[in-house]
């Protein structure tokens, strides 16, 4: 049994400490906006946040992250959140949109460290992260257009 | 009253909702498992049903019945665009979701059968959802006419709104019931493109899954989850053609959440209370394989097979003059061979399905790119008639070609993991990245042997020998594909190529190979292309061509809408020869297919690592009518994305018969920094319009590869670029 | 291959033994696969104390020029990966402190210990080299060199790198790797008491 707390709720979830913190919370708490694509953290689709930063679900047992704060998808808030979602859906990123749950958590990670990234910048925060789709010209631009955003 | 309540029907939603649809009869109820069949057809008109298409709420939200699979490629955007069109509609009011699996009303017209494919799904709704959003405007106008006693020529509908010049206004949703009850027009009157505010509008569209899918809501197969629900993962055979000898299950059943394990025809099929236990169950489980009929050759045999092959007569697929007599005098003969690997498609979803049964009837959801077929073959597998099976198209992460099933083996899979559990236990099957990429149904791998001659500046004569699996051959698909012998999967794009060469001959071998194989994204034009614009570069440079003008001039006037993409692309990128200038080289590639035609030119330098980058590319496409210019934009540049890592690294290797690459470390992806800066001009047309999720992907491979040339380090005879790194 | 050298040990060579018999009591035994290390013992026979210092250093070089310490002492912002060495995929840099990029640190994907179910390594402070200390493309003489200078080795004495190699859990992650990566040669005490016996000879460079 694991104590995880996930979007700002306690709950305990009874799986073996070697279970990725993606399937439990897939499978266990039933949040499915955290993807799987990899398992090895090749691609990104599982990102979620502990403690506030980007950490690759799929590799990552529930007995690393007892006591920690975790972050989905589900429970974005704030103003990176809101302009990176916001740039997403007014540039139509997203394809088949499965990788893009990852996508934007790994966006809004990097403008919470950084406000201004150049394309270098969001080349080395967004490498991570495979879209299939090569959604990856829209990408760019979009955390452009929320970094503007989050300029006003 | 739940979705899934059978009893849900017309006159109930019309008594409880109190307002209404159009066309009704395929509401919610259509995603009902007993409702099956019979709730899937509407009576009327089977060729021509609006209301199978169409269903505006009380609300004034307007739901399209999308019958091809979204996956990224846009329909439920563009499907919705036909419809809104014609019933103008104002954007914000339309909704999209899947129709239910239903070959009558919502066969592919251009296959006969409901599937998504051969990027059709523009081509062959364009003229049924404009008419059924032109059916949908002519009965709210009927409506509102015989409310308001006016004449409905005088009724106007204008973004969304119903209007009469008497001032009276209302919305879709107020004359929603009363237009359900009017007849069903057989053909109504189409807009002149003169009056569309919405195909081809620039910003007058957005896609209609954006939002969902930035805020993880989109619901995939994979996000599935029932009560008592077991997920499954299969052991599958490490050889293609292994069969399961004996297996121990004994640790398997030790390990917590697990709870049964079973042989079925793919492999051993580990059930568990979720995907992490069922793994685990899997990593212990003991299964000796038969690999008596096993495939057991490596991709290095089957290449030098192919290799001899190709210097063997083969199957004529294309021919003109006598070209094997012109290269036997020329002067100057120049050949060249390319090798393309077998490719996995890696969706980023991995293949998945979930099922639930009782013994009577079935429900299926899952990412179904072929619904009649899958749905026939649950049927058959569950033993129950087709009409008490239920088939529900999920949105999938992805297909490139993957889930366009020839074998349908993700649907028998799913079916006999649940007769082998038995009823009243849904399963879910999960496949893993190593599952997908192990898993085969690779674009096959192939060898082209070209030789040219070149005569006073002049191609005077082209032979082409292709040597490939065909996965269409002993199919039941044969007969769609294969003409004379010759499946034209293997072929196009290379048995006839837009330059005039007067001795030309093309010839294919199919040999049989243990490997599964299947289209991906853009079939043959995937090693066609690169062959075929390849060569025709190598052969302008040693003619003292330009690539591009040389291109031009061999293009004569039976081409003119390939012509005029490379003069557009030209133009764009402002084109002054392949350079190289300041260390960057420029290549340039034309293809048509499936009726679009795409040009690109790609800017190029070599990195100091020996690794290609690919600084800009500029695409001009012509794919007719433009419906949706931001969706064609999305695809030349996902397109582009694609063919780009795939040419510069993707390669799934045999070992004795053993897939090489286990997962993305191995299988490299194209990553955000590897992709290149895209500009795409979309050639205005009033043609009917064709496919976009596929043409973008053939020219940049080719591209590359030419501008690769024109620094000095030759055209890559083997792809990928960047091979062999396992 | 150097002669094996048989004579006996002497006292310095038993005080290592000791350490090294210490060492090993924290220090995972080598995992399978692994190659050897001679033991510092075993050079005692060497009269010349500079070349018997420079021969320890030699012996360590197996070990800093092994895959697991050289692909994370890049000598460009990139590591490498696996035993192939291969670049890191996906692609990451040093950063400004050794750990990653903003919104792709080292962390996203390495956590405190190796995931074996995954084949990804961790460790607690999981990290790159500074580029001062790149052995990339080094002889092991320039990487004795750069080992010693203080302005480039992060300010420690012969004393301090000792006791870096024989503490740092990220050092001594290189004998316990995780699955699917050949750890370094030898032990970690092993390697713990070669360079103590190289710093209390002198801590001699190889000539080139």
């Amino acid at each position: 049994m694991v104590s995880l707390k996930v979007n700002g709720t306690s709950q305990n979830v009874d799986v073996d400490d070697d279970t990725p913190l993606l399937w439990a919370i897939r499978d266990n708490l039933g949040l499915t906006g955290t993807k799987f694509g990899c398992g090895v953290a090749q691609c990104g689709a599982c990102t979620v946040y502990v403690d506030g930063q980007p950490v690759r679900s799929c590799v990552t047992p529930v007995s690393a992250v007892d006591g920690s704060d975790i972050t989905t998808i589900e429970g974005l808030a704030g103003k990176e959140a809101e302009a990176v979602q916001a740039a997403w859906i007014a540039r139509d990123v997203p394809q088949c949109g499965y990788c893009q749950s990852g996508q934007v958590m790994s966006a809004i990670a990097l403008l919470k460290e950084n406000r201004k990234p150049t394309d270098r910048d969001i080349d080395l925060a967004m490498n991570g992260n495979i879209c299939r789709c090569a959604t990856y010209v829209r990408i760019r631009a979009a955390i452009h257009d929320a970094a503007r955003a989050l300029e006003i | 009253m739940t979705v899934h309540d059978p009893k849900l029907s017309r006159r109930s939603l019309l008594a409880g909702a109190g307002a209404l649809v159009i066309g009704f009869h395929l509401p919610r109820a259509a995603k009902a498992q007993s409702g099956a069949g019979a709730a899937y057809r509407p009576g009327g008109n089977a060729t021509f049903a609006p209301n199978a298409f169409i269903r505006v709420a009380p609300d004034s939200t307007v739901t399209v019945l999308v019958k091809h699979i979204e996956f990224g490629q846009g329909p439920f955007t563009g499907l919705a665009t036909l419809a809104a069109e014609e019933m103008d509609a104002a954007w914000s009011q339309m909704r999209a979701e899947h129709s239910p699996a239903d070959v009558k009303l919502y066969a592919n017209l251009a296959f006969g059968v409901q599937g998504t494919g051969g990027s059709t799904a523009i081509a062959n709704s364009w003229e049924q959802m404009r008419k059924a959003g032109a059916a949908a405007r002519v009965m709210l106008v009927q409506a509102a006419a015989s409310a308001w006693k006016v004449p409905a020529s005088e009724i106007t509908v204008s973004d969304g709104v119903i209007g009469h010049s008497s001032g009276k206004k209302g919305s879709f949703g107020e004359f929603a019931e009363a237009a359900a009850k009017q007849p069903v027009p057989e053909n109504p009157p189409l807009k002149p493109a003169s009056a569309y505010k919405l195909i081809g509008k620039e910003g007058a569209v957005t896609r209609l899954d954006s939002a969902d899918k930035s805020r993880g809501k989109a619901q995939f197969t994979i996000d599935i989850h029932a009560p008592n629900m077991l997920t499954v993962v299969v052991a599958r055979p490490p050889r293609f053609g292994g069969k399961v000898a004996s297996f121990d299950a004994a640790e398997t059943l030790k390990i917590k959440g697990v709870v049964d394990v079973k042989q079925i025809g793919t492999g051993v099929a580990v059930y568990a209370n979720g995907m992490w236990p069922a793994l685990k169950g899997r990593e212990v489980l003991k299964v000796t394989w038969d690999e008596s009929a096993a495939e057991k050759r490596g991709s290095a045999e089957l290449i030098a097979e192919y290799r001899k092959l190709a210097r063997q007569p083969g199957t004529v697929a294309g021919t003109h003059g006598d070209a094997e007599a012109v290269l036997a005098k020329a002067d100057k003969v120049i050949e060249a061979e390319f090798v393309f690997p077998y490719l996995a498609h890696a969706p980023m979803e991995p293949l998945d399905g979930y099922l639930e049964w009782d013994g009577q009837q079935a429900l299926a959801r899952f990412g179904s790119q072929f619904q009649t077929t899958e749905h026939q073959t649950i049927a058959t597998i569950l033993g129950l008639p087709p009409e008490k099976v239920s088939l529900e198209t999920m949105m999938a992460g992805g297909s490139f070609g993957r889930r366009a099933q020839v074998s349908q083996h993700l649907a028998a899979e799913l079916a006999m993991v649940a007769k082998a559990i038995g009823p009243n236990r849904p399963v879910k099957v999960v496949w893993t990245r190593e599952d997908d990429l192990a898993g085969g149904y690779y674009r096959p791998l192939f060898v082209h042997r070209l030789r040219g001659a070149v005569k006073d500046g002049k191609i005077v004569a082209w032979a082409n020998h292709i040597v490939g699996q065909s996965f269409f051959l002993g199919t039941p698909f044969e007969a769609m594909v294969v003409k004379n012998g010759i499946d034209a999967t293997s072929v196009e794009g290379a048995n006839e190529i837009f330059y005039e060469v007067p001795d030309f001959r093309c010839e294919v071998h199919n040999p049989k190979v243990g490997v599964p194989t299947l289209w991906w994204r853009s079939v043959g034009h995937t090693h066609t292309g690169y062959a075929v614009e390849c060569f025709i570069d190598e052969l302008l440079q040693a003619a003292g061509q330009d690539p591009l003008q040389g291109r031009l001039a061999m293009m004569g006037d039976k081409h003119a809408r390939a012509a005029a993409v490379l003069r557009a692309v030209g133009e764009m990128a402002n084109w002054k020869g392949a350079g190289p200038v300041d260390g960057r080289a420029r290549g340039v590639a034309v293809v048509e297919s499936f009726s679009s035609f795409v040009a690109q030119i790609a800017e190029v330098s070599m990195g100091p690592d020996g690794e290609p980058k690919v600084h800009k590319v500029w695409c001009a496409v012509d794919c007719g009518v433009a419906v949706n210019p931001d969706i064609i934009r999305a695809q030349m540049e996902g397109g582009i994305g694609f063919g780009l890592g795939h040419a510069l690294y993707g390669e799934i290797t045999l070992d004795q018969g053993r897939p090489v690459q286990t997962n993305f470390h191995e299988y490299r992806s194209l990553r955000i920094h590897e992709m290149p800066e895209v500009e795409v001009k979309i050639i205005a047309s009033t043609a009917s319009p064709t496919g976009v999720g596929e043409p973008g992907v053939p020219p940049i491979g080719p591209a590359v590869a030419n501008a690769l040339a024109a620094l000095g380090h030759g055209r890559p005879r083997q792809l990928p670029v960047k091979g062999g790194t396992v | 291959m150097r002669p094996l050298l048989l004579s006996a040990a002497a006292g310095l060579a038993l005080c290592l033994a000791g350490t090294a018999l210490t060492l090993a009591q924290s220090a995972n035994q080598a995992q399978p696969g692994g190659a050897t290390l001679r033991p510092a013992a075993s050079f005692s026979n060497i009269a010349n104390q500079r070349d018997r210092s420079v021969a320890l250093f030699n012996e360590m070089g197996k070990v800093l020029t092994h895959p697991r310490c050289m692909n994370c002492h890049p000598v460009s912002d990139r590591p490498r990966q696996g035993d192939i060495r291969k670049p890191h995929e996906p692609l990451v840099v040093r950063g400004k402190d050794g750990h990653g990029a903003p919104g792709l640190h080292c962390t996203t994907c390495h956590g405190k210990q190796n995931y074996d179910p995954a084949g990804i390594p961790g460790d607690g402070h999981w990290a790159l080299a500074p580029a001062s200390m790149a052995w990339e493309g080094k002889t092991v003489a320039q990487i004795c060199e750069q080992l010693k200078d203080q302005n480039r080795n992060g300010s420690r004495d012969l004393a301090a790198l000792v006791k870096h190699v024989t503490t740092d859990t990220l050092v001594l992650w290189g004998w316990k790797p995780g699955k699917g990566r050949q750890p370094a040669p030898g032990t970690a005490a092993e390697f713990g008491a070669l360079m103590q016996a190289w710093a209390d000879t002198g801590a001699a460079c190889p000539a080139s």
